[in-house]
């Protein structure tokens, strides 16, 4: 019997911390976009995070969309020349990256790179009291830590999938044509005969999200950690695991809302 | 009857099931220095992150010029903090960004200067904390740790705040370096005519740099009074305190 009462107290235990992080998250979330709309603003560590998120993640974003359409074209063709359906190559490449494969690999990446560098540089300021030195210099952290980020999460994300988008069906092209003996003029025709603008804007709708995940999480993680070295190391890895959970999830959420109307 | 700068009311806070702060009475009056001394753990970080508003107390009166900042509204009583300047413990510099940014950093957010000018004015002031120009485009990590300490000084006593709250101030440095920033303390303190809040566990230090001194223990003051008496104090807590002594009133919580 007691042993039935301690399991029940012990989940109850852990719905009720779930729930309190869940409002918490909440909360930081609505406080990190009311800053972001509201002044002062702090254009200088917007182009900052810009540059930390999204130029800095551009070689790792590009290389794995180039490598992802090259993959992809390779196994479409071995799929599908069983079936004599080659021909379908260009569109699987090109609908794949652009309306799952550029969000989902880039905000990944990006989640790894970035997201984790968020969680470890606001988690050092946490425990070295740089986060509430900034309060005592009549300066909201929120706003001059979070906002920032947030907003160049979501402004870097779109453009980095758009880059993807264009260095993964080049990916499939180059395999196309230069392994698998496609007609350049044919496959390009077949990659955008197919492409409707709704599929390139789906792409770009969910990277906007996905940064902001990633801007939330990394952030949010970072800001509330603590315990020294250890608790940096413990909030950088939670953030890069939500994040990719996040994304993964509500990949999947939009993905429903975008397509089946 | 003068009123205090800071009067502190029956001020509780527990953190989880731990009571840390259990009923602070203290007043600081105008233009004094009043030390805070106390074992680790006894409240005297969460007594000045209370006053700053960085922790919320759980009960309790906190006025800044006879204001309670804990009942004024967000923005009132956020301007009655924007006269504080604090001196963190590690000197909580920002490593992003170069001394002369942080030295100015809280009189760019205040648009108290431009930008252009920031660099001039913070310059001037690592000036009055013994530091030389060069080293204003250096970034905190090349610095040692008493250039470090010298650097918070010059962030907290830029935008000439009237209250100046010490955190451990000579923590981490050599005695003869100590002794120089408490007297960077007090010159500064002294200039700008400001009312000091310093928490320490270094004797010599605290009878430099304070005219008063409180003893936090068991969440409470237990004892007020010149800083000059800490010393030769004949209350049992203080007297076990100041002069080190295992065996006394207060007992440390060890494990054995």
């Amino acid at each position: 019997m007691n042993f039935l009462v301690e399991a029940i107290a012990a989940i109850g235990s852990a719905v009720l911390k779930a729930v309190a992080l869940i409002g918490e998250l909440t909360l930081f979330a609505l406080s990190g976009l009311s800053h972001m709309v509201r002044p002062p603003y702090y254009p200088r560590l917007v182009l900052r995070s810009l540059m930390e998120i999204g130029f800095f993640s551009l070689p790792v974003v590009a290389l794995t969309a180039l490598f992802t359409g090259m993959v992809l074209a390779l196994q479409s063709y071995t799929g599908f020349s069983r079936f004599d359906a080659e021909s379908a190559i260009a569109s699987v490449v090109v609908l794949s990256i652009t309306r799952e494969l550029g969000p989902v690999l880039a905000g990944l990446m990006v989640s790894g790179r970035a997201g984790a560098a968020m969680a470890a540089e606001l988690g050092t300021m946490r425990v070295t009291d740089q986060i509430d030195a900034l309060s005592t210099l009549s300066t909201d952290p929120m706003k001059y830590l979070v906002a920032p980020r947030l907003l160049a999460s979501i402004i870097a994300l779109p453009i980095l999938v758009a880059i993807a988008d264009i260095l993964g069906v080049m990916g499939g092209f180059l395999v196309a044509t230069e392994k698998l003996g496609f007609s350049a003029d044919t496959y390009l025709i077949n990659t955008f005969s197919n492409l409707r603008v709704e599929d390139v804007v789906s792409g770009l709708i969910k990277a906007a999200v996905f940064g902001f995940i990633i801007g939330l999480m990394g952030c949010f993680n970072g800001y509330r950690s603590k315990g020294g070295a250890q608790g940096v190391g413990a909030a950088t890895t939670s953030a890069v695991v939500a994040s990719s959970i996040l994304i993964l999830a509500m990949d999947y959420a939009l993905t429903q809302v975008l397509f089946f109307k | 009857m003068t009123q205090p700068k800071i009067r502190i009311r029956g001020l509780k806070k527990s953190f989880g099931g731990k009571t840390v702060l259990d009923g602070v009475d203290l007043d600081i009056m105008p233009g004094t220095g009043t030390v805070v001394i106390g074992g680790s753990g006894t409240g005297k970080s969460v007594l000045i992150k209370s006053i700053l508003g960085l922790v919320t107390p759980d009960a309790g009166i906190i006025e800044i010029d006879g204001e309670d900042v804990l009942k004024a509204p967000r923005a009132r009583a956020k301007k009655l903090r924007a006269q504080i300047g604090m001196l963190f413990q590690n000197g909580a510099l920002f490593d992003s960004l170069p001394v002369w940014e942080n030295v100015a950093f809280g009189l760019l957010a205040e648009r108290k200067v431009r930008r252009s000018g920031a660099r001039a004015k913070a310059i001037t002031v690592l000036a009055q904390v013994g530091l030389a120009e060069n080293v204003a485009n250096l970034s905190p990590s090349e610095l040692s740790g008493g250039m470090q300490k010298r650097v918070a000084l010059a962030r907290a006593i830029a935008s000439e705040p009237a209250i100046m709250f010490f955190d451990e101030p000579t923590t981490g440095l050599d005695p003869i370096m100590g002794a120089v920033i408490d007297e960077l303390i007090v010159d500064c303190v002294r200039r700008l005519g400001s009312t000091s809040i310093a928490i320490t566990h270094d004797m010599a230090s605290a009878q430099r740099i304070a005219d008063q001194a409180a003893m936090l223990y068991e969440g409470r003051i237990c004892w007020s009074g010149p800083a000059a008496g800490l010393l030769t104090s004949t209350d049992a807590v203080v007297e076990q305190f100041t002069h080190g002594r295992a065996q006394g009133p207060i007992k440390m919580a060890l494990r054995r």
